[in-house]
């Protein structure tokens, strides 16, 4: 059984049909040929698929296409101005916040829903203070990116990296 | 001695070339590739360990919408080359292990696939089987050589008088458990069967060795197969050799002539489909002389292999490399078992085989009343031991030293369980880690001149995070006596000219030392000034190093381990490295190199365990929910340094290779601040709390 659907995609509206069956990260990467993210486990454990989604981050594999009609997607692709990356992208360079890179397009949606979610004062697991605003500790960092698997083993270097886009 | 190259380029830190395109998403990884229409393959797999295939009922999946051909061992067309047994696809109706591919599902979308594939009726006649492996086997064998044409057994002197004459012995045997390499991307190929000419998108640490193993199963002359793979989405050796999915899609391929196959692993299937570290157990023995001398030494180890297809892990070949001591063996030893065939996975034998002896030499420290970094400094040989060859350079000394300096191991009270803060229990441990200097043959670079004062380099050399696209690219700007942004670098691709596999720390210095002969006959040839299109293709030149010298990378780690009085938690608040590793190309990325191999190994020392499960013979928590690496909370604080290390002896850059030695070593250290926190020794990974909690 099919189903159609309009997603806005780094800009870009878009229309498909779709499998009822097909996850919104396949329909992104089959459907419409948006590979940037990346398929690592196909159940939501690794990250690699993460988007922001409505502004918010989501992995994509974890639910179906059909039930997104209508959304905004936002892919580490989409980030930038076009011209320029966005900052925590290049933080990424500067700091070689990764290597094989597969993992990267994930850690780096992450990590700009991260940022958004600090300032706008949400709690973590390892937050102290619940009422005071959200602090952008290593600790925090650590804790809100613990999502999105690197098998390289880029993580103290994503943290720092994180935090320099902030800046 | 080779003639070192002059350091330009090389020692500067460019960020990766391809970085952007990495942070962006549009690097373009195996299933990435843009392809016209492609179909979609999935495998149905054995869930029987041992067994022969009666029937294959494939009339309902055929049945389905949109499936166009499901291959079985009743109608997969017969390979050429059966030789490498993990390559035969559907070649036999007999059952190996659990997992094995019995058929495999063509449709035009995935979903469909998959269902069909759910859909596919394999009746399989079992057989008892045979999945544990243990020490008191009375069948475990010894293998003709073992991974890298190692001897399988070595002596020297008599152990039995060098234990005898100790005053201090160890005789205790370590586990390492089974793991999974688990790169971030799975296997993946893409594969296009046109007039006898296959094109393969692939996930490989060698465009060349893939496309070679391909060719020999199906018969082809490697001109026929094209194989492309820019990046790689790492690989920890689980892609340096062709695994059965590029088989089975160009199998998929040829049904379908002109139509691109898609075929991407899932996580779950690579627990039994490309390969893992072999569990293995260890009995170390070392004596010590009164004053902290090895009087004996010997490392007897045992690994498992399948029973189709052979792979000796090798085990005890670093313990002929580290210590002196007089009376010495070692020895490997096999179980042939219903199991998954095991593989390479970062530093093969070293990796594991660092781990008992280091951790024997902190319990044999500790009976000498020696520190465990006087003690290694104690040992140290003036020659390899078992070789007899000088080392072309060897700084474990001064890694130790520099190590223990950047550390603060100078304050600490070497008493066990001293130390206890806000409910932790805090220790600290130090192992040292080693790598050989690999060279692989095989290698050649073309290098041509495109105006204006544009050099293209191609050698079809792979990065699969290491940094190539980049460092190669200084070597070769090095080499040609230019800027680095005068260099175009081309790798991942069979159409340029051959290299050998990214694998055993060799890519730098094999594919290094193929462009610095490329430049240097291009500058004999056509002088420094010459015309667009000079060009000029040479092969790796021969060296004769490795008979006159013993050529290995070494290093210090230290760790701090906290474990929680109550709970037993485990945590590593801080890693610290230093290596001795030949010339640093390009800082920024070797460290990356460094911290990574030593994260891997944490993860190894806290989590990492492949569950067997007997009554099946499958891994049991074949995910990444339950199969647990490092996230990023685990892993606070890393540092990796390096000494100023000159070895003209390795090859022209004096580099040594840096991609593995990190994971060396580090599974040690940490068990050795866990029994400095605690007064426990662990001798099992992993490191769980349960070993803590009396």
């Amino acid at each position: 059984m099919d189903g159609e659907v309009e997603l806005r995609v780094d800009g870009r509206t878009r229309r498909l049909r779709v499998d009822n069956r097909t996850t919104l990260l396949d329909a992104l990467r089959d459907g419409l040929g948006v590979t940037s993210p990346k398929k690592g486990c196909d159940h939501g454990q690794c990250g690699a698929c993460t988007v922001l989604l409505d502004g918010r981050r989501a992995v994509t594999c974890l639910s179906f296409a059909v039930v997104h009609d209508g959304a905004e997607v936002v892919t580490a692709a989409g980030l930038g101005d076009g011209e320029r990356l966005h900052p925590v992208q290049e933080a990424f360079l500067d700091r070689d916040a990764f290597q094989c890179g597969f993992c990267t397009p994930g850690q780096v949606c992450s990590a700009v829903g991260v940022l958004d979610e600090v300032a706008a004062g949400h709690p973590s697991a390892v937050t102290a203070d619940l009422t005071g605003p959200a602090e952008l500790s290593p600790e925090e960092v650590r804790e809100r990116m613990s999502g999105n698997l690197c098998r390289c083993g880029a993580y103290v270097r994503i943290v720092e990296a994180v935090r320099d886009g902030a800046r | 001695m080779t003639d070192l190259l002059r350091p330009r380029a090389m020692g500067r830190s460019p960020r990766r070339v391809e970085g952007p395109a990495k942070v962006t998403g549009t690097a373009p990884y195996a299933s990435d590739q843009p392809v016209h229409d492609p179909v979609h393959a999935w495998l149905v797999q054995a869930e029987v360990a041992r067994g022969v295939v009666t029937s294959v009922d494939t009339g309902r999946a055929l049945a389905e919408e949109g499936v166009l051909t499901v291959l079985t061992p009743d109608n997969a067309p017969r390979l050429a080359s059966t030789e490498d047994a993990e390559l035969a696809a559907l070649q036999s109706h007999d059952v190996d292990f659990r997992g094995q591919v019995l058929a495999v599902v063509v449709a035009r979308t995935p979903e469909t696939a998959r269902h069909a594939a759910s859909l596919v009726r394999v009746v399989v006649e079992q057989r008892p089987h045979d999945v544990r492996l243990s020490g008191d086997r009375a069948d475990l064998y010894a293998p003709e050589q073992v991974n890298g044409g190692f001897e399988t057994d070595t002596a020297e002197g008599d152990l039995a008088a060098g234990l005898a004459q100790a005053a201090h012995v160890v005789d205790r045997t370590y586990t390492t458990a089974w793991y999974n390499n688990n790169p971030l991307e799975p296997h993946a190929t893409t594969a296009v069967w046109s007039d006898e000419n296959l094109l393969l998108y692939d996930s490989t640490q060698g465009v060349h060795t893939t496309r070679e193993a391909v060719a020999e199963t199906f018969g082809l002359s490697p001109e026929r197969v094209h194989v492309i793979s820019p990046h790689v989405g790492g690989g920890f050796g689980a892609k340096g050799t062709a695994h059965v999915h590029a088989i089975l899609a160009a199998m998929a391929a040829r049904a379908l002539p002109d139509v691109p196959v898609k075929l991407a692993l899932t996580r779950q299937q690579m627990y039994s489909l490309v390969g893992y570290r072999t569990p293995t157990i260890q009995r170390v023995r070392l004596g010590g002389s009164a004053d902290g001398r090895l009087t004996a030494l010997a490392v007897d180890a045992i690994g498992q292999t399948s029973r189709f297809k052979e792979f000796a892990e090798q085990t005890a070949v670093p313990a002929r490399t580290m210590y002196a001591a007089p009376h010495r063996r070692t020895t490997h030893r096999l179980a042939a078992l219903d199991v998954p065939v095991p593989a390479w996975m970062r530093a093969p034998g070293e990796c594991p085989g660092m781990f008992g002896p280091e951790v024997a030499m902190d319990e044999l420290a500790i009976a000498c009343g020696l520190d465990p970094v006087e003690f290694r400094v104690r040992n140290e040989p003036e020659v390899e031991p078992e070789s007899g060859k000088p080392f072309s350079s060897r700084n474990l000394v001064a890694c130790l030293r520099e190590g223990a300096r950047r550390f603060g191991w100078s304050h600490r009270d070497p008493t066990p369980g001293a130390r206890q803060e806000s409910g932790w229990r805090v220790g600290t441990g130090v192992a040292a880690s080693t790598y050989p200097v690999n060279r692989s043959p095989g290698s050649e670079a073309n290098i041509r001149f495109t105006a204006p004062g544009r050099y293209r380099v191609e050698i079809g050399a792979a990065d699969i995070g290491t940094g190539t696209w980049t460092s190669l690219a200084q070597i070769a700007a090095d080499a040609l006596g230019v800027d680095h942004g005068d260099v175009e670098l081309r790798i991942g691709d069979t159409r340029l000219p051959k290299a050998s596999v990214a694998g055993g720390s060799s890519g730098i210095t094999s594919w290094g030392s193929t462009v610095v002969a490329a430049a240097r006959a291009f500058r004999e040839k056509f002088g420094d000034r010459p015309d667009d299109g000079d060009e000029t293709c040479v092969a790796m030149p021969e060296s004769s190093a490795s008979d006159d010298y013993a050529m290995h990378a070494f290093g210090a780690q230290f760790a701090e381990v906290r474990v929680h009085v109550d709970t037993g938690e485990v945590r590593v608040p801080r890693l610290l490295g230093v290596f001795a590793v030949g010339r640093v190309v390009n800082p920024r990325l070797a460290r990356s190199q460094l911290v990574g191999g030593m994260t891997m190994g944490l993860s190894m020392a806290l989590h990492e365990h492949s569950l067997l499960d007997e009554r099946f013979g499958h891994v049991v928590n074949h995910d990444l929910a339950e199969y647990h690496i490092a996230t990023n909370s685990d892993v606070p604080d890393v540092e990796a340094h390096w000494i100023e290390e000159h070895d003209p002896h390795t090859n022209p850059m004096g580099t040594k290779g840096i991609g593995e030695i990190g994971i060396v070593g580090t599974a040690a250290a940490i068990v050795n601040a866990a029994h400095h926190a605690t007064g426990i020794r662990v001798r099992d990974l992993p490191l769980t709390l349960d070993h803590f909690v009396r």
